[in-house]
């Protein structure tokens, strides 16, 4: 199952891929597009690999098995030299904000125009300032990484993923611990983003009533597989047990909520069970 | 029968572990001298770490060589003296600093005070998703993170042993003619004519410049594939320092035998 049946332009080609961290499987068969200049949501419990997803875009991780292509471009495939070339078309919200922690805020912000770039002085500062006006922080940006607040720091991040004018945005938990306020925003400038630029984003994120309100698609991965895909009212709508259940938060259905294990009452019973030791 | 296979299943596990531990420091060691290029081209970001890695370990070095240098002379002296040798006391203190225990020492300081630092930096930046974020801006962590502090390290420790042997040396000259009352002349006379520029001095710097090659390799190598939690931060700075000592131990014989035999 994919996005493709409802796509006509697509940016990214992910097909049959698999992926694995030790013994636990993580991607099973993923086929999945991801169409141009629209906002893709990946969605799914903890642990089925969204981030996974998201490094493997940037080829940060390498597929087991499979292709994941943007604009064309097997991604596993690429030298250094034109992977490199490739992720300067891309930008990436870490969850973590993920700041250079001995550069002011300015600097964090100057950074890839300052790495690929040989601009006069005068229009870094503008460039910089501009990106940061659209974040809210303009005037913290003489403070250090570690005078802001989480949300800040992410803030901060999406200014500087966006510096070099991405066509494909990546965003990793957007909308975890931010104020109000901040959500709001942060939600309306995922959204202008794209509208405006005509970016592709790629939201990964657990909060339903955000990502529906500004997705175009949105994909379930669980299990290794895609198990839902479609329009936020099409999903909303949706007979499947599966997905009513993760959209509405409800405790019991068919998507896990434990960690595959023995049953509870093997473990208590097993003279065997060590605990806190690796299974395998 | 079944533990003799366990035995070898551990020595098997530990070796294959090791060469390829061995394999992937020399991957990393070869695209940090690929970003050679990259550091004459950026020389700003090669001043910075000289600072950090050079300037920031000058109090540790001056302090220890000037009370290394000191003692030498003192028991030396304790030494010589009973033999009506003490004139002989400045080649002994010049001979031990410069052939041994200049580069020796301020390799295993180094290694505990810029050594360190390294690994926890580039560990903490790795665990603080610093290096990926850079990944993903198209910039080469390794060229431009790795590849200054690996240059700035080769060429402190040298820097930093030569002023070491200055030091310990004269401290050894205030103890022994100052305090003690060797001749003066004596000590330098003797000095300059037993120590041999090309056979001391520069086996002294060669030994000092293999060791900052070989410690700020481990120290970044430990750092940037540090298990990316505090624990695994933690282990690799310790694994860092330590790894860092036995290798200036060991290469020293190695060196030693090599120049002095």
């Amino acid at each position: 199952m994919g996005c493709d049946n409802i796509l006509s332009d697509t940016f990214i080609k992910i097909r049959d891929l698999h992926f694995s961290r030790g013994n636990r499987e993580i991607f099973s068969g993923v086929s999945l597009d991801i169409p141009a200049g629209k906002i893709t949501a990946i969605m799914g419990p903890s642990g089925t690999g969204k981030t996974t997803l998201l490094r493997m875009l940037g080829g940060q991780l390498q597929p087991s098995q499979g292709t994941v292509e943007v604009e064309g471009l097997d991604i596993a495939s690429l030298n250094r030299k034109h992977l490199y070339k490739a992720r300067r078309r891309m930008g990436m919200l870490f969850q973590s904000g993920a700041l250079l922690t001995d550069l002011s805020v300015f600097e964090n912000i100057a950074f890839p125009i300052r790495e690929h770039y040989q601009f006069r002085e005068s229009m870094i500062r503008d460039l910089v300032l501009l990106k940061l006006e659209l974040v809210g922080l303009r005037g913290a940006h003489a403070l250090m990484p570690a005078e802001l607040s989480g949300g800040m720091q992410r803030r901060v991040s999406l200014a500087r993923a966006i510096i070099l004018d991405p066509v494909l945005m990546m965003y990793d938990e957007p909308f975890t611990g931010l104020d109000p306020v901040t959500l709001g925003t942060i939600v309306t400038l995922i959204k202008e983003l794209n509208q405006s630029l005509g970016i592709t984003s790629v939201l990964v994120s657990h909060d339903i009533h955000e990502t529906f309100s500004i997705a175009d698609y949105v994909c379930i991965l669980s299990e290794g597989k895609v198990m839902a895909a479609g329009s936020p009212q099409e999903l909303m709508e949706s007979d499947s047990e599966f997905v009513q259940q993760f959209v509405q938060g409800k405790p019991d259905g068919p998507m896990p909520f434990h960690f595959p294990a023995e049953s509870l009452s093997n473990d208590l019973l097993s003279s065997d069970f060590k605990a806190g030791q690796h299974l395998s | 029968m079944s533990a003799v296979i366990n035995l070898l299943q551990v020595i098997g596990v530990f070796v294959i572990n090791t060469v390829a531990s061995f394999g992937r420091a020399s991957i990393f060691l070869s695209q940090i001298i690929l970003g050679f290029k990259d550091v004459i081209l950026r020389p700003s970001l090669l001043i910075k770490e000289l600072y950090s890695v050079g300037v920031l370990s000058l109090l540790i070095i001056v302090f220890s060589a000037t009370f290394v240098g000191m003692v030498l002379s003192l028991l030396g002296y304790v030494t010589l003296v009973d033999f009506g040798a003490e004139s002989s006391l400045g080649v002994l203190v010049a001979l031990s600093l410069i052939r041994e225990l200049g580069p020796v020492l301020s390799a295993l300081l180094f290694s505990g005070r810029a050594g360190s630092a390294l690994t926890a930096e580039i560990g903490l930046m790795k665990a603080t998703e610093q290096l990926a974020s850079m990944e993903m801006m198209a910039v080469d962590p390794i060229r431009r993170i790795i590849a200054p502090r690996f240059f700035a390290g080769l060429i402190s420790l040298p820097l930093l042993t030569m002023l070491f042997m200055a030091i310990g040396i004269y401290s050894g000259y205030l103890v022994g003619s100052v305090w003690l009352g060797v001749d003066e002349g004596s000590f330098w006379s003797q000095m300059q004519s037993k120590v041999d520029f090309q056979g001391d001095v520069i086996n002294g710097m060669i030994k000092s410049a293999v060791f900052g090659f070989v410690v700020t390799w481990i120290a970044l190598y430990q750092g940037y594939n540090a298990y990316p939690t505090s624990e695994g931060v933690s282990r690799a700075t310790t694994n860092s320092v330590v790894y860092s000592a036995l290798a200036v131990l060991g290469l020293d014989f190695l060196l030693t035998a090599l120049m002095f035999m």
